[in-house]
C-alpha cells in the first residue's frame, strides 16, 4: 500500500526540520526526490490510482516536489551559513574530554637514546645477569681478590662468590667467551654499589661498550666517544681525555666534557672546574683477553662505560639522584 | 693524598703557578681534587699596633689593650700575655676569624671588660713555635694588613685523588717525580742526603742487641731495622709539627712524628718499637699460627686468624705486620731505646689482615698497594738520622737488612710497533725512550723497533709492555693523540627478541596512560609477610644480601608488586591519588647455595584512584577490576596473544588479592601471570588507604606465545549480519564458560565471525539468583550478502546448545 501525498509531506517536513547536517539533508533528498525516492515512486505509480484521482494527485505530487526541493535547498544554505558564520551552539572553550598521557621513565628514555647512537655506529646489544659471580664481576676483569681496586666499588654480596654486579663490565668477558673477534657490543642495565647518600643511590644504570678487532687503537676510542658525546649533547661540546685507572683497561681514560650548565665557566654542577666527568674508558687490558682466550698479539680493543643517571641529570637538569627511584608521578610526568 | 707546594719544592725546582701544577698533574693521571691555600684559616687575622695597655680592673693576670687594627676606631681587646706592650706590632684575630682548634673569635666580655678580638701567639696561629706570649711582628707594618701578606706566607695544598695503581705517589717525593716530568728543562728529584751523626754512634753493632728472622719470606720479602739509644721522647719541633699539620696529621711525639714524616716523604711506612719491651731483643716475622687476641696501640683488641702476618719478639706478638703496632711495645714518654722497622710486606697479605680486622691505617693503605722494595733502607736511615738529631739520641754503627730472596728488578722488552698500534700513534723508538726517561725509566735500544726498559723499583704498577703504553700516552698527553675512527666490517646481529618485547610493552602501556616506574631490586625483608605469601610460596625463595644498606633493602625481590605498592604509597602521601604505573624488571629466585639465582623478567602494573580525570560532563568514578582486565587484554592483544583465558584464582595462589577478586591469565596450560584487587589487609601492611589493582606477567612466557610473524588477512567484501540472543541463567554461571561453549560451537561454523557479551542484568523482574546475559553474534560470508534464511538455523541451534548446557531459559 502506498503512502498518501499528505503522509509523505508530513514526514518530509518533519525530517527536514530536524536535519542538522548536510549529510542528513543529502539522505533526505535521496529518500524523497531521488530516482528510487518516495515521491518519485508515487509519481511512477500514479497509473495505479483510479483514473479520476490521477490529475489531482499528479499535480499535488509535482507541487510537493517543488516545495521539498526549495525547502531542502534552503536548509542546505542555513547549515552552510551556520558553519561559516560561527553561529556556534557549543561552548568550545569548555575543557575537552581528558586523554591522559603516560610516559617512559627518564632513565629508560636516556638509555634508549644512548643505545640508539651506538646501534647506528654498528654496535650489537648484549645482556647479562644482574646477580653475578665474583669471577665475571671481578676476576675475569683483572681484579683479583684482595686487590685494592676492589675498594673502588663497594660491593653487595649474596654469598662469598656471588655479588650484585657493580658494573655492566661482566658482559665483556661473557660476550667474548661466546664470540671470536671482531666484537662490537653495548650492554646496558642496572648495577649496584652499597653506597647511599645525596649523590649516590645503591642501584643505578650503566651502559657499557666494547670493540675488539685487529688494529683498534686509543685514537679510535677517542673517535667513537667523541661521536657519542657530540650526538648526545651537541657537536660544540668539547671533550678531554684524562689518564685514570681501571684494572681492566690499559691505558685507562676518564672522559670529561665541558660543563653543559656553565659552558666551562665554572659552576656548582662542575665544582667550579668547568669540566664534568661522564665516561670511563680505556684499551682492554691484555689480562682480560687472556682470560677469554683472545690472542693479545693480534687483537686490541677498547671498552667504555657511561653512568645513565648522570647523563639524564645533565640532559634534564635534575639535581637529586634519588628522585629517579621515588617514582613520584609529578616527576615522571615531566619527561 | 695531600701535599703542599712548599714541601714539594724541597725536592724539585718548579716555578709554575699552583693552578698550572694542578692542571698538569691532573692531566698526567694524578687527579687534583682541590687546591687549597694553606693559610686560608688566617682570614680575618690582621696586623695590629698596640696603642695602650692598662691593667684589667677585675683580673690581675689580664690586661686591657687598645689596639689599632686598621679600622676607623681603635679596638679594645683583653689579653693575658705578659709580653704585650705599647707600640708593639702583633697578630690580631678579628671577630669572624676561626683559628686552629676550631676557636671561633667573636666580640665578648671578659670579666666585665669588652674584648673585640684576640691578640695571638705564634703557636695559636700555627705560624711559629712560641707559646709564651703574643707574637712580636717587629717594626714597619701597616695596621690592618692581613697577617698572611705581612709575613709573606703563601703555600698551596694539593689534594690528590690517587688511583690505586700509583702507590709510588703516596709520597711527596713520588709526586715531585711526576712534577719533574713536566718541568722544562726536565729536573730530577733531589733526594735528601742522609747523614748519620757520627758523634752519636755507640760502639757496639746492632747485632749485639737485636736480631731479625723472617719465617715467611713470601709475606715479608724484606725487613730493615735501625736502633737508637738514649732517645728523649717529647714534643716535636715546630717545623715538623707544621709539616704534619699542613697535610692533616696531628703531631704525637717526636719519635712517632719522624716516622710519619718519613712515610709521607718517601712513601715507606715505618714503625717504632720501644725496644725495652721487645723480649730478648728478637724480631720474628711469622704468621700468627693460632687464633689469638691482640691489642693494637689504639687499645682495641682484635681476634687474629692464624694466617695473619705478625711481628713477634722472643715471647709474643708485638705488631700486626704492616697494619698497626701493638700496645705492648708502643713508644711512650719514658721510652729510651727504639727500634725502627722499615719493611716490605706482601700486599695481599696486608690487605687481607686489614680487611679481616677492619683496621685501615696510612701504613696498610701503602703496603696493600705496594711500596718500593728497594726503598726500605733509605727510609729507615732517614728516620734514624732525624730522630738522632731531634731526640738527641745515639745510634749503632750498622743496621739490619734481611732480604732473603733478594731484589728482582723488572725489565720489559717494548715493541714500538705494538705501542703505536695500541695508541694509534707514530712514535719513534727515540721519542718513546725520551718520554720514559722523564720519569726515570731506564731505556736501552736493542733493535730498530725494540726498547729494553728497566722499570724503577717503586713503579710497582708497571709489569707488562702495555703498561708502558699508558706511561707514554699520559706523559705525551692523551689529548695530543690523534682522534681516528675504526674501520669495521658492516655486519651485525639481529636483536634479541626480548628487546623487541620490552620495547613493545613500553609503547603500549604509556598509550594506556601508564607512567613507567623503576624500583630498587632490593625490597624489605618483611615484604613476603606483607603480601601474606604462604610458607610454601615460591616467592619466599629470596636471596638475602649479606651486607644490606638497611632492612628496607635487604632481600632481592621475587615480585614487582611490593615495589609498586611502595610507589603508590609515596605518591598517595603527595596527594597523587590517581595512578597508573608500570614497571619492567627482573625478579630473583634463589636456587642452590653458591649458584646464581634464577632471574625472571616481569612486567607489572598498578592502577588506583579515578577511572579518568575529573571532567565536567561525567562523574568521577573509581577504577575497578574490569579497568585492570581491559588493560591486560589490551596489552595481550597488542602482543598478538589472542587466546588468553582468565580464570578465578585458586585459594592461596596470590594471597595478596582480595578473595574472589583475583584471576590468572592462561594460554592453554601456560600461566602468564595474574591480576586482581589488592586485599584489604595487604593494603594496611603497606600503609595504603585506597583500593589498588595490580597485574603482573612473565616476559619469557609472553615471548614464547607471541607469533613470530603476522599475516595480513583480506578485508571482507560482503556486509555482516548481527543477531542477538539473551539467556536467563543461574547467577553462579561464569560468562567465560558460556562464551567458551559458544566459541567451541563456532569452530565448526564458518559463517560466525564474532561473538561477544553486550549486556548483563540482574534483579526484578528476574527471579532471585538469576541473571540475564545478552550476546551478539556477528555472521558474515566471504561469498555473498547473508540473509535471514542463511543463518536462522545456525542461530537457533547455537541458542539451543546454550539453553541445554547451562539450564538456561529464554526471556519471556
Amino acid at each position: 500500500m502506498q503512502n498518501s501525498i499528505a503522509d509523505i509531506e508530513r514526514q518530509a517536513l518533519e525530517n527536514i526540520g530536524r536535519a542538522g547536517s548536510s549529510e542528513e539533508l543529502e539522505a533526505l533528498s535521496t529518500r524523497y526526490l531521488g530516482r528510487k525516492g518516495e515521491l518519485t515512486g508515487f509519481l511512477r505509480n500514479i497509473s495505479s490510482l483510479p483514473e479520476d484521482e490521477r490529475p489531482g494527485a499528479g499535480k499535488d505530487a509535482n507541487l510537493l516536489k517543488v516545495k521539498l526541493e526549495g525547502l531542502i535547498k534552503q536548509a542546505f544554505s542555513d547549515i552552510e551559513a551556520r558553519l561559516a558564520g560561527g553561529l556556534a551552539d557549543i561552548d568550545v572553550t569548555l575543557p575537552g574530554r581528558p586523554a591522559v598521557r603516560g610516559s617512559l621513565h627518564p632513565i629508560t628514555q636516556v638509555l634508549n637514546e644512548i643505545s640508539g647512537i651506538f646501534m647506528r655506529l654498528g654496535f650489537d646489544i648484549a645482556e647479562g645477569p644482574e646477580v653475578e659471580t665474583d669471577y665475571y664481576n671481578f676476576e675475569a676483569l683483572n681484579i683479583p681478590k684482595y686487590h685494592p681496586a676492589r675498594d673502588m666499588q663497594d660491593t653487595f654480596y649474596v654469598s662469598d662468590n656471588i655479588v650484585l654486579r657493580t658494573h655492566t663490565s661482566p658482559s665483556q668477558p661473557r660476550a667474548m667467551e661466546k664470540t671470536d673477534p671482531p666484537v662490537r657490543i653495548i650492554s646496558a642495565g642496572k648495577v649496584f654499589r652499597c653506597d647511599s647518600d645525596l649523590t649516590h643511590t645503591p642501584m643505578f644504570h650503566q651502559i657499557e661498550g666494547l670493540m675488539v678487532d685487529k688494529n683498534i687503537s686509543f685514537g679510535d676510542l677517542k673517535g667513537i666517544l667523541t661521536t657519542f658525546v657530540h650526538q648526545f649533547f651537541d657537536k660544540e661540546t668539547s671533550l678531554r681525555f684524562r689518564p685514570s685507572f681501571f684494572p681492566f683497561t690499559e691505558p685507562s681514560a676518564e672522559v670529561d666534557i665541558r660543563c653543559v650548565m656553565c659552558k666551562g665557566k665554572g659552576c656548582r654542577v662542575c665544582s667550579k672546574t668547568g669540566w664534568l666527568e661522564v665516561l670511563g674508558s680505556g684499551m682492554v687490558h691484555p689480562a682480560v683477553f687472556e682470560n677469554v682466550g683472545y690472542d693479545t698479539s693480534i687483537y686490541t680493543g677498547f671498552a667504555f662505560g657511561v653512568g645513565i643517571e648522570r647523563m639524564a641529570m645533565l640532559k634534564y637538569g635534575i639535581d637529586d639522584i634519588r628522585k629517579y627511584y621515588e617514582n613520584d608521578i609529578r616527576f615522571l610526568g615531566q619527561f | 693524598m695531600k701535599v703542599s707546594l712548599s714541601w714539594l719544592k724541597e725536592y724539585i725546582p718548579v716555578d709554575l703557578d699552583p693552578q698550572e701544577i694542578s692542571d698538569r698533574l691532573t692531566m698526567a693521571g694524578l687527579e687534583v681534587d682541590s687546591l687549597e691555600n694553606l693559610y686560608d684559616y688566617l682570614d680575618n687575622v690582621v696586623v695590629a699596633r698596640v696603642i695602650e695597655v692598662r691593667k684589667h680592673p677585675n683580673a690581675d693576670s689580664l690586661s686591657c689593650c687598645t689596639v689599632d687594627a686598621g679600622g676607623q676606631v681603635p679596638l679594645q681587646i683583653v689579653c693575658g700575655a705578659p709580653n704585650v706592650r705599647p707600640g708593639m706590632f702583633v697578630p690580631c684575630a678579628l671577630p669572624g676569624a676561626v683559628l686552629p682548634g676550631d676557636l671561633k673569635i667573636k666580640k665578648s666580655k671578659l670579666r666585665g671588660e669588652k674584648s673585640e678580638g684576640m691578640l695571638c701567639s705564634g703557636s695559636e696561629l700555627r705560624v711559629a713555635g712560641d707559646a709564651a706570649g703574643i707574637m712580636d711582628l717587629g717594626e714597619g707594618h701597616l695596621p690592618g694588613t692581613p697577617l698572611e701578606t705581612a709575613l709573606g706566607f703563601s703555600d698551596t695544598v694539593f689534594e690528590i685523588d690517587l688511583t690505586p695503581n700509583r702507590p709510588d705517589c703516596l709520597s711527596v717525593i713520588g709526586v715531585a717525580r711526576e712534577v719533574g716530568a713536566f718541568t722544562t728543562p726536565r729536573a730530577k728529584v733531589n733526594l735528601p742526603e742522609v747523614i748519620l751523626p757520627q758523634g752519636k754512634l755507640v760502639s757496639k753493632s746492632i747485632h749485639d742487641y737485636a736480631s731479625v728472622s723472617i719465617l715467611d719470606p713470601d709475606l715479608c720479602p724484606r725487613y730493615s731495622a735501625g736502633m737508637l739509644f738514649d732517645v728523649k721522647v717529647g714534643p716535636s719541633p715546630f717545623w715538623l709539627c707544621r709539616k704534619l699539620e699542613s697535610v692533616g696529621l696531628t703531631p704525637i711525639n717526636n719519635v712517632v712524628d719522624v716516622t710519619n714524616f718519613v712515610m709521607l716523604e718517601t712513601g715507606q711506612p715505618l714503625h717504632a718499637f720501644d725496644f725495652d719491651n721487645v723480649a730478648k731483643g728478637k724480631i720474628i716475622v711469622r704468621k700468627a699460627g693460632s687464633a689469638i687476641d691482640f691489642t693494637t696501640l689504639d687499645s682495641k683488641t682484635h681476634k687474629l686468624d692464624p694466617e695473619m702476618l705478625m711481628i713477634c719478639d722472643g715471647e709474643r706478638a708485638v705488631a700486626l705486620a704492616g697494619v698497626m703496632g701493638g700496645e705492648n711495645s708502643e713508644i711512650s714518654d719514658t721510652t729510651t731505646c727504639v727500634l725502627i722497622e722499615s719493611a716490605y710486606f706482601n700486599p695481599i697479605s696486608i690487605r687481607r689482615t686489614a680487611k679481616r680486622t677492619g683496621i685501615a691505617t696510612d701504613a696498610s693503605h701503602r703496603f696493600e698497594r705496594g711500596v718500593d722494595p728497594e726503598g726500605t733502607v733509605y727510609a729507615m736511615k732517614r728516620a734514624v738520622s732525624l730522630i738522632a738529631e731531634i731526640c738527641d739520641a745515639s745510634i749503632t754503627r750498622d743496621i739490619i737488612d734481611e732480604y732473603p730472596l733478594g731484589s728482582m728488578p723488572v725489565t720489559l722488552l717494548l715493541s714500538t710497533e705494538a705501542l703505536n698500534t695500541r695508541l694509534g700513534t707514530n712514535f719513534s723508538a727515540k721519542a718513546i725512550g725520551e718520554i720514559l726517561q722523564s720519569v726515570e725509566f731506564g731505556v736501552e735500544q736493542t733493535q730498530e723497533n725494540q726498547l729494553k726498559i728497566s722499570v724503577p723499583s717503586y713503579r710497582v704498577d708497571v709489569t707488562r709492555p702495555e703498561d708502558l703504553s699508558e706511561e707514554v700516552a699520559r706523559l705525551w698527553g692523551y689529548n695530543n693523540i690523534k682522534t681516528s675512527y675504526p674501520l669495521v666490517p658492516a655486519k651485525g646481529k639481529a636483536l634479541a627478541p626480548v628487546l623487541g618485547l620490552r620495547e613493545k610493552i613500553r609503547q603500549t602501556l604509556p598509550g594506556f596512560s601508564f607512567y613507567e616506574a623503576i624500583n630498587y631490586n632490593f625490597i624489605h625483608e618483611a615484604s613476603c609477610d606483607r603480601l601474606k605469601l604462604s610458607e610454601t610460596d615460591a616467592r619466599r625463595s629470596v636471596e638475602k644480601i649479606l651486607n644490606p644498606i638497611s632492612d628496607q633493602m635487604s632481600v632481592l625481590r621475587t615480585s614487582l608488586v611490593p615495589g609498586l605498592l611502595e610507589t603508590m604509597k609515596r605518591n598517595n602521601s603527595q596527594q597523587s591519588d590517581t595512578l597508573r604505573i608500570f614497571e619492567i624488571g627482573k625478579t630473583f629466585f634463589a636456587t642452590q647455595t653458591g649458584e646464581l639465582p634464577e632471574e625472571r623478567e616481569m612486567v607489572a602494573g598498578l592502577i588506583t584512584g579515578a577511572r579518568c580525570e575529573q571532567f565536567w560532563a561525567s562523574k568521577k568514578t573509581g577504577v575497578d577490576f574490569f579497568d585492570l582486565k581491559g588493560i591486560v587484554e589490551g596489552l595481550l592483544d597488542d602482543l598478538f596473544i589472542r587466546d588468553a583465558l582468565f580464570s578465578k584464582l585458586e585459594k592461596g595462589v596470590c594471597p595478596y588479592f582480595e578473595s574472589g577478586f583475583g584471576a590468572i591469565v592462561k594460554v592453554s596450560d601456560t600461566v602468564l601471570g595474574s591480576l586482581g584487587k589488592i586485599d584489604g589487609q595487604v593494603l594496611k601492611n603497606f600503609g595504603l588507604k585506597q583500593d589498588a589493582y595490580v597485574f603482573d606477567l612473565d616476559l619469557a612466557l609472553l615471548l614464547q606465545l607471541m607469533p613470530e610473524s603476522i599475516q595480513a588477512a583480506p578485508l571482507p567484501r560482503f556486509p555482516s549480519l548481527s543477531r542477538d540472543m539473551t539467556f536467563i541463567v543461574d547467577k553462579k554461571i561464569e560468562v567465560g564458560a558460556i562464551l567458551g561453549q559458544m566459541k567451541l560451537f563456532a569452530q565448526g561454523q564458518s559463517l560466525i565471525e564474532n561473538m561477544f557479551l553486550f549486556d548483563v542484568f540482574e534483579g526484578k523482574p528476574l527471579a532471585e539468583g538469576k541473571k540475564s546475559l545478552s550476546f551478539r553474534v556477528v555472521y558474515r560470508s566471504t561469498t555473498k550478502t547473508l540473509e535471514e534464511k542463511n543463518i536462522k538455523k545456525i542461530h537457533t541451534t547455537l541458542s539451543e546448545v546454550i539453553l541445554e548446557k547451562f539450564q538456561a531459559s529464554l526471556p519471556e
